[in-house]
């Protein structure tokens, strides 16, 4: 039916009793996500609004059964949400803080390889808006009415370029399996390629749109699985033509990962990978339904 | 963040990398008393700019009198450095930094950096110190040796080894460089460093190791836990308008064109601008102004986008999920009576409760252009832009 989070999903909230936490714990049981419940520590046995609290993530699980979890923990304690979400068995957790020291990250990718492949938790983050399976379950901050149930699979850095694409496409009656946000940090939890291989084998997916931007290698890596692995058309908009060089980039950092780091090279890496590319952040919709139209001919 | 030539050193020295005698100088007179200081016959004065390659800018000059260093830093105090890495704008040199000359044998490349690749530290050397990495890059590639360090156990003397072995160092400073390079390593971890360089590494001629030059830069996203580092934080040296800009919580990079932006997102905002420059544009800058686009927010951002003299026509763009809307556009407004916007404003608003926004917006009686697209918003900002110039011109 999607990818990763359907309305069967079981979710938890990290950071449940806090002003954000709340605010969008509402929102997402609103949108008809199975919420079963949150953590705070020190404020377990509690019970805000109408779910019960936990003092730790574990005691979450074994409680309600929740095998998603998302975290509103503010930067300097996020990492030590998403390792604590990991080792209680989460399988899927959406970090949804924004400013988590990059060390931090570091530390975090290390610990979730202590796991066996098969019991890994999947990280989605942090430094994102989340994901979505449009008309059935929402884990982040977007605005749902915005996404059109379909079959169209989203992956993006930002939160409101991909709510600019998803709204274009719904003004032309396109929908959305799911839509996942993988932030904007310089490590995180899941690559494009990791969910460029969920759509591939998503029988829900008809097409997958990347929405990336400069710096980082993960464009370019999507670029070339998608090339060697996928069936299903790739459709993708890079944001950043217009960003000078070395600005957020460090100088030693050039070097290792200069080449494919500019929009213009990433954009030459997709194409020369048969990627369809959107020319224009105002042409996301009908780029979409041109691929549509090819795919329905053929 | 970045911080000076000189204070990287007083950290690194910390972790028993040795560096050469040295003291600050905010004057003439305190540049040839610390050359007295530090003793010798020859003396290095270096501008602190937040810059590589201060030498060809005149930046760094060897001298081996009092009269030639007071002579060389009446040269430099007060003066804008322009190097290929500061931009056009170039930096201002408001202290000196005096060492002590070294005889050089040979010059080495030390880089560490975190690696987005294999989302480890990673550690860059090259036998061929003394240029910049590009150009080592470029002119000897082989030259370059790479590790990256498992973060679980941290960098391990063997790791270490290996590096300095791959440099040729003689056996006899080998235990130097390895304790050169892990304390590199520690200083990166213990201050959250995003970069670190030591270029050029030198070994002297009696035989040392030392660190010529060193420059070291931060993650801003740490910098709660480490309050030592922010006070290096030398304002002197950023973007006038960024300064501004950070100070009020607001994420903006200065640009040169005329078109200044306030959009929500960072992705969005470089679509924006891509847009802008799409419809024959250039934007003035890239502002997330972040969740929320409260009044207060929308009013400080307009005042940053205002500080840039070469604004000419402001493109606003916010795509409300959370938000509305309708809130957005009053706060536009409010924003609008209190700052005082002398150009041309487009607003493009979307998402939750935009027709309402829209209708605010048109119904308010200020001089607003509104569009409804991201392709029509760019196109109206370009178009204002140019009469807006025109009107100027007659």
């Amino acid at each position: 039916m999607s990818i990763l989070l359907d309305k069967n999903t079981r979710v938890i909230v990290q950071g449940f009793t806090g002003k954000i936490g709340s605010f969008h714990a509402e929102d997402m049981k609103r949108y008809g996500t199975n919420v079963v419940g949150g953590v705070t520590p020190g404020k377990g046995g509690q019970t805000h609004l109408g779910m019960p609290v936990f003092n730790t993530v574990k005691g979450a699980v074994q409680e309600t059964g929740a095998d998603a979890s998302i975290i509103f923990v503010p930067p300097p304690f996020a990492a030590d949400s998403i390792m604590e979400a990991a080792d209680a068995g989460i399988r899927l957790c959406v970090c949804i803080t924004d400013g988590i020291p990059s060390q931090d990250m570091i530390r975090v990718k290390r610990y979730m390889r202590r796991y066996r492949f098969e019991d890994r938790m999947t990280l989605i983050g942090p430094n994102c808006a989340g994901m979505i399976t449009p008309g059935e379950a929402m884990m982040g901050i977007m605005p749902g009415s915005i996404y059109l149930p379909g079959r169209i699979g989203i992956v993006g850095r930002s939160g409101t370029l991909g709510y600019e694409a998803a709204s274009q496409m719904k003004a032309l009656g396109i929908g959305v399996s799911t839509s996942v946000g993988i932030g904007g940090d310089p490590v995180n939890g899941s690559s494009f390629k990791d969910m460029l291989e969920l759509f591939e084998n998503d029988p829900a997916t008809d097409a997958v749109l990347m929405i990336g931007e400069i710096g980082g290698p993960q464009e370019a890596e999507a670029a070339l699985w998608a090339r060697d692995h996928m069936k299903k058309p790739l459709i993708a908009y890079i944001a950043g033509l217009s960003a000078p060089k070395g600005r957020r980039m460090g100088h030693a950092g050039a070097i290792i990962s200069a080449f494919g780091e500019s929009a213009q090279e990433k954009v030459e890496i997709l194409k020369s990978a048969g990627v369809t590319i959107v020319p224009t952040p105002s042409s996301f919709g009908e780029t979409v339904a041109e691929v549509l139209s090819v795919m329905k001919a053929a | 963040m970045d911080i000076h030539e000189y204070q990287a050193k007083e950290l690194l020295s910390r972790y028993h990398i040795d560096i050469p005698r040295g003291g600050l100088a905010y004057s003439p007179e305190q540049a040839a008393y610390r050359a007295r200081e530090i003793g010798g016959d020859r003396w290095v004065v270096k501008a602190q700019i937040h810059s590589g390659a201060r030498g060809k800018a005149g930046g760094i000059k060897i001298c081996s009198s009092d009269h030639e260093i007071v002579e060389a830093a009446d040269s430099m105090l007060g003066r804008t450095l322009v190097t290929h890495q500061t931009g056009p704008q170039g930096k201002l040199v408001s202290r000196l930094y005096i060492e002590e000359a070294m005889d050089i044998e040979r010059e080495i490349y030390l880089g560490f950096v975190l690696d987005r690749k294999s989302e480890r530290i990673m550690i860059v050397a090259s036998s061929s110190g003394g240029m910049e990495i590009e150009e080592i890059a470029e002119a000897e590639p082989d030259s370059i040796i790479r590790a990256t360090v498992d973060p679980g156990v941290g960098m391990q003397d063997f790791q270490a080894r290996e590096i300095a072995f791959g440099l040729g160092i003689d056996n006899a400073l080998v235990g130097r460089a390895t304790q050169t390079l892990l304390g590199c390593y520690r200083a990166f971890v213990d201050y959250d460093a995003s970069m670190l360089e030591i270029n050029p590494l030198v070994v002297t001629r009696r035989g040392d190791l030392v660190a010529l030059d060193a420059k070291m830069s931060f993650d801003e996203n740490a910098l709660f836990r480490r309050p030592h580092i922010s006070e290096m934080r030398d304002k002197s040296q950023e973007d006038p308008r960024e300064t501004y800009a950070s100070d009020r919580g607001l994420s903006y990079v200065g640009l040169d064109g005329n078109i200044g932006c306030i959009i929500n997102g960072a992705g969005l905002a470089m679509a924006t601008m891509d847009m802008i420059k799409i419809a024959g544009g250039e934007p003035a800058n890239f502002l997330d102004i972040g969740g929320g686009a409260s009044p207060e927010r929308v009013a400080k951002s307009f005042r940053a986008v205002l500080t840039d003299k070469n604004v000419e026509t402001i493109l606003v763009n916010i795509f409300a999920g959370i938000n509305r809307c309708d809130w957005v556009a009053e706060g536009v407004i409010k924003a609008l009576r209190e700052v005082g916007v002398p150009v041309p404003l487009v607003v493009r608003l979307s998402g939750t409760n935009m027709e309402e926004g829209r209708r605010i917006l048109a119904e308010s009686g200020e001089n607003v252009i509104v569009a409804e697209t991201l392709a029509e918003a760019a196109d109206k900002a370009v178009a204002a832009w140019r009469s807006f110039n025109a009107g100027k011109a007659a």
